[in-house]
């Protein structure tokens, strides 16, 4: 049936079993997720200062009976045991809590500043998985001939950069010295803007952070995808395929590169969480007003319920990355589906 | 001897080897040409580089000599890279022997932990460490390596799957060795070449690691450290961009050195036939 070439098979039972595997894979990460939020929960019980601390510098002082009540209203004054179990409880409501230094719902402050990173992320993603992928195939091709050398040497520099000097020697050349690019920001303020325009004049903004993240992802791909390009290459069901007169662009693209791709798909997942911290630096560089700059700004004003609710966003939004990179996975490698069974 | 040769005939590698020596020699050299404290006023600020003979690399905004930091921070990021890194790795191999030895509940119990870690994002994990402790300097190299550790456990792990049930560690077993004889006299030995080849990764990411923090002002203000230095820079970026560019390239070589290294002694160690 399906065996015959590398097309995926799509009836119910290979997708029913797709599915069980996905599942599994979904509920070994719960246990995972579970530590991180005691850990963490943990761990800022030892931070100096508690939310209402970093409330009164922000207020500069207040009589004690406030600051009583403020405790009590937070709920500070019980002990750190009943404390996490009530953030438990309250997360499987999903409620994250209340920002003191923000004055409103956590959920809330994280859902104005998740789009950004989100946008952000995906951007850089897909220009470091397409860029990688057809860089590293032309390495792959052209193996130890200029082309190769060049791309590796690029793609070796881009790896040892940091990302935040990479990007403010961008804003340096394309915004200041060319005028290109805006140098900051993720919109013009009060513009007016809406539609397409909107779009555009975002996408503007978002060329030089985008680039900026995934260079680096990019260098990383394009070596994996060298590397396993020339290793598939000399696999016995390629040369079969040769000697059978398949063209060779068609080699490349039915069967080498179907089996290439396997190590970068499981790069991506393991990258999701880098790629996260990657956007800290990377908003702040260019002052976006997303999710990774508000847990720096969270981690300078004291704002423990929004880090914690930043981590937790942060956690969920890893192990959905892999839950999708382990779908992807097993629809590229049938033998994964096997070992599912 | 075979490696050594494999090692040096790889351009790569020994252009990798020259540039790690060379950021050794600024940092050995360092107390020698720059006696005083690179943190302190040494001129007029914001001197543009070769503009002043007394500064070849220029002054930043506070007048300080960018070249002395430059040489300090060398140092700076040796001893971070070095330091954060054996942290990491020795973390990684006790967790990674204990959970690939004894396999089951052990086993088990490690690697959600390990997972755990790798789920939440490092340079998160490495925020909430800087926001607890604190940034002093010793502070933030322990905090790197705590935060770099499941990558070499996780490899060491495998290895010690592999080892564990060859015929040298069970006829160690039957002669009567006990587990600790057999984990670090053994199987270690064995397992180690692979991990201590990533090291160069470990090391790579701590020194980028750091200086990343620096650039956020969330490190150790007071050590000369080259992330410190670009963090500053920022404020003149748009007149005064050698500040930042300076002390970016110097982090950016080191970095390639030690990748390029690691690289080359991977090469060296795993001769692989399709790079023939």
């Amino acid at each position: 049936m399906a065996a015959s070439g590398p097309v995926p098979a799509l009836f119910p039972d290979v997708t029913m079993a797709l599915l069980s595997f996905a599942l599994r894979r979904l509920a070994v990460s719960l246990p995972s997720l579970l530590l991180i939020l005691i850990g963490v929960f943990a761990l800022l019980q030892l931070a100096p200062g508690d939310t209402v601390d970093a409330l009164l510098a922000q207020m500069g002082g207040g009589d004690p009976v406030q600051i009583q009540q403020l405790r009590t209203f937070y709920g500070l004054d019980a002990p750190a045991a009943v404390q996490l179990g009530r953030y438990l409880w309250r997360l499987v409501q999903f409620d994250l809590g209340f920002s003191a230094i923000y004055g409103k719902p956590v959920a809330a402050v994280i859902a104005e500043r998740l789009s950004v990173t989100l946008l952000l992320m995906v951007a850089s993603l897909w220009f470091a998985a397409v860029g990688g992928v057809v860089l590293g195939i032309i390495a792959a091709r052209k193996v130890h001939r200029w082309q190769d050398a060049v791309i590796s040497t690029v793609g070796l520099l881009f790896y040892a950069t940091p990302a935040f000097w990479l990007g403010l020697m961008g804003v340096v050349v394309f915004a200041i010295k060319l005028g290109w690019l805006p140098a900051g920001g993720f919109e013009e303020i009060g513009s007016g803007k809406t539609g397409l325009l909107r779009a555009l004049d975002i996408t503007h903004h978002l060329v030089l952070p985008t680039l900026t993240l995934g260079l680096i992802f990019l260098s990383i791909y394009l070596r994996i995808m060298r590397a396993s390009m020339l290793e598939v290459s000399t696999l016995d069901f390629v040369r079969t395929a040769r000697a059978k007169g398949v063209p060779d662009g068609a080699i490349v693209t039915r069967h080498i590169l179907r089996n290439a791709l396997l190590p970068l798909v499981t790069l991506v997942g393991l990258h999701a969480g880098t790629m996260l911290g990657g956007a800290v630096v990377v908003e702040s560089v260019f002052t976006l007003p997303g999710l990774g700059r508000l847990a720096y700004e969270s981690v300078i004003q004291r704002d423990l319920n929004t880090l914690l609710g930043i981590v937790f966003i942060s956690a969920v939004l890893v192990i959905a990355v892999n839950f999708v990179v382990d779908l992807l996975y097993a629809r590229l490698d049938p033998r994964i589906r096997v070992k599912g069974h | 001897m075979a490696a050594l040769k494999r090692y040096f005939r790889s351009p790569a590698a020994v252009l990798g080897l020259t540039l790690l020596v060379a950021v050794v020699a600024l940092a050995l050299s360092a107390d020698l040409l720059f006696p005083r404290n690179p943190l302190g006023l040494a001129g007029r600020p914001l001197q543009w580089p070769l503009d002043n003979p007394r500064f070849w690399l220029g002054t930043d905004t506070a007048g300080r000599d960018i070249a002395a930091q430059i040489f300090h921070g060398a140092r700076m990021s040796l001893l971070i890279g070095v330091v954060a890194t054996s942290i990491a790795i020795v973390l990684g191999i006790l967790v990674g022997a204990v959970s690939g030895y004894y396999g089951g509940v052990v086993d088990e119990v490690l690697m959600r932990v390990t997972d755990a870690f790798q789920t939440l994002p490092n340079f998160l994990l490495l925020l909430l460490l800087i926001a607890v402790f604190g940034s002093r300097i010793e502070t933030v190299v322990i905090a790197i390596g705590v935060v770099s550790w499941p990558a070499p456990a996780r490899l060491t792990r495998a290895e010690f799957l592999s080892l564990r049930n060859r015929e040298f560690v069970e006829a160690g077993r039957l002669s009567g060795l006990g587990d600790l004889r057999l984990i670090f006299g053994e199987i270690l030995p064995n397992a180690l070449p692979p991990v201590i080849v990533y090291a160069s990764v470990v090391m790579a990411t701590s020194i980028l690691l750091e200086s990343a923090l620096a650039f956020l002002n969330l490190s150790d203000p007071n050590v000369p450290s080259w992330g410190n230095l670009v963090g500053q820079g920022r404020s003149v970026l748009r007149t005064e961009w050698y500040v930042c560019a300076v002390p970016g390239l110097a982090i950016l070589l080191t970095v390639l050195a030690v990748s390029l290294v690691g690289q080359g002694l991977n090469d060296a160690l795993n001769p692989r036939l399709d790079e023939q």
